[in-house]
């Protein structure tokens, strides 16, 4: 596989969340509104795009049976340091955001890119494969989140579009964050003609 | 006692982990498929939600806070060390060593309990829903106590909502759905509907 595919795949036709189902949780949970969302693809995408990259520089030396415990200790690092830095430097978003930067250790991409990409490639191509998934992962989330805020809260990144009396519970709520996801898979699995048996 | 029974209402009913926190998504979606299975997935859960959350209630309280250190050594050196930083490296680590001792202890007392639990014991170290219960421990400082009953409201909150969706499931197969929505987009447009019911509850006061 050369490495414009490896960065290409994971945008749209192999995308993280609605073809690998990987790292729904999170993909649900901060599409409140667009600003959430965007802090997040960074932060995976930091987490990602590093986690890959040691852990294909090591994949030689770690023995396989502990290689799932290696992963996690440099994931839980990896997010700690993401953790420890919004909390110093952006306070309010962090508290917004409240658990879910903590549970990118068990957000199912970063392990399951590790396992299958990472620990078989050399460094340049995991790093690729790290950024095309969280480049992917992002967009699913932007695409959510500004269909929540603009139906939920009638706003556009804090700019009101529809009048400011409008509030519609529903999509910042569970149910509207499942339904406007499935209606995205619904779409992504039909332009790219992928069904499920 | 009255509190600790609204509280086990709360995490299972109106706080639920995966309809109202969307934590453990992964396996919900992969394991959903099958009844029996989802059944097996739901007890592994709540027994290990019942034991990490209290478990790591302990370290928290004696290894990692300010002071809690110094607390119960009186070690002068100790004084004013907060290791409260390594909370997510030490909760995980808790969390797999513990399925791992819970997963040897199981399959040497109870080979039958163990092939029921199967492969979902080790999975289960990667379900967000541990990890999540242990850090809204964390957020909300609970007591022992609460931290026990809220680690085992919050693993049978998990553990309806994988069987009923497993039942669902079990239903739709005879159903004739498009062909890009089936699978995962059909299970998503159905957890948004079972979420909707669970928000009825949302309005209990208790």
């Amino acid at each position: 596989m050369n490495n414009k595919k490896i960065f290409q795949d994971p945008l749209i036709s192999d995308n993280p969340i609605t073809r690998q189902v990987l790292g729904i949780c999170s993909a649900l949970a901060v599409t409140v509104k667009l600003e959430q969302a965007i802090v997040m693809t960074f932060a995976l995408t930091f987490v990602l795009c590093l986690s890959n990259v040691i852990v294909s520089m090591i994949r030689n030396f770690i023995p396989n049976n502990i290689r799932i415990i290696v992963y996690m200790t440099i994931i839980s690092s990896l997010v700690a340091i993401v953790d420890l830095f919004l909390k110093a430097y952006a306070y309010d978003l962090s508290k917004e955001l409240s658990v879910f930067i903590a549970l990118i250790i068990t957000n199912c991409i970063v392990m399951g890119r590790a396992e299958a990409f990472a620990s078989k490639n050399a460094l340049y191509p995991s790093f690729l494969d790290g950024l095309g998934n969280s480049l992917g992962y992002g967009a699913i989330l932007l695409i959510v989140a500004f269909f929540r805020e603009l139906f939920g809260f009638g706003t556009i990144l804090d700019f009101q579009i529809i009048s400011s009396t409008y509030n519609n519970g529903l999509m910042t709520m569970a149910p509207g964050a499942f339904v406007i996801l499935g209606l995205i898979i619904w779409l992504q699995r039909t332009l790219t003609k992928y069904v499920e048996e | 006692m009255e509190y600790y029974l609204s509280l086990i209402a709360k995490s299972i009913f109106i706080e639920n982990i995966l309809l109202a926190y969307f934590l453990g998504m992964c396996s919900f979606l992969a394991i959903s498929k099958n009844i029996d299975t989802s059944i097996g997935l739901g007890k592994a859960v709540v027994f290990v939600n019942t034991l990490t959350v209290p478990l790591n209630w302990f370290i928290l309280k004696y290894l990692l806070e300010k002071n809690a250190l110094y607390n119960w050594t009186k070690i002068e050196a100790l004084q004013g060390v907060d290791l409260s930083y390594l909370g997510l490296l030490t909760f995980i680590a808790t969390i797999a060593a513990s399925v791992q001792l819970v997963e040897m202890v199981i399959d040497r007392y109870s080979p039958s309990l163990y092939n029921s639990l199967g492969v979902f014991l080790p999975l289960i170290t990667v379900n967000c829903a541990i990890l999540g219960s242990t850090i809204f421990m964390r957020e909300r400082s609970y007591n022992l106590v609460e931290a026990t009953v809220f680690g085992f409201g919050s693993g049978l909150g998990f553990a309806l909502a994988i069987v009923s969706m497993a039942a669902i499931r079990y239903k739709l197969r005879y159903s004739n759905i498009p062909d890009g929505l089936k699978g995962l987009g059909i299970t998503m447009v159905l957890t948004g509907l079972i979420s909707l019911a669970y928000l009825a509850f949302s309005g209990v006061q208790l």
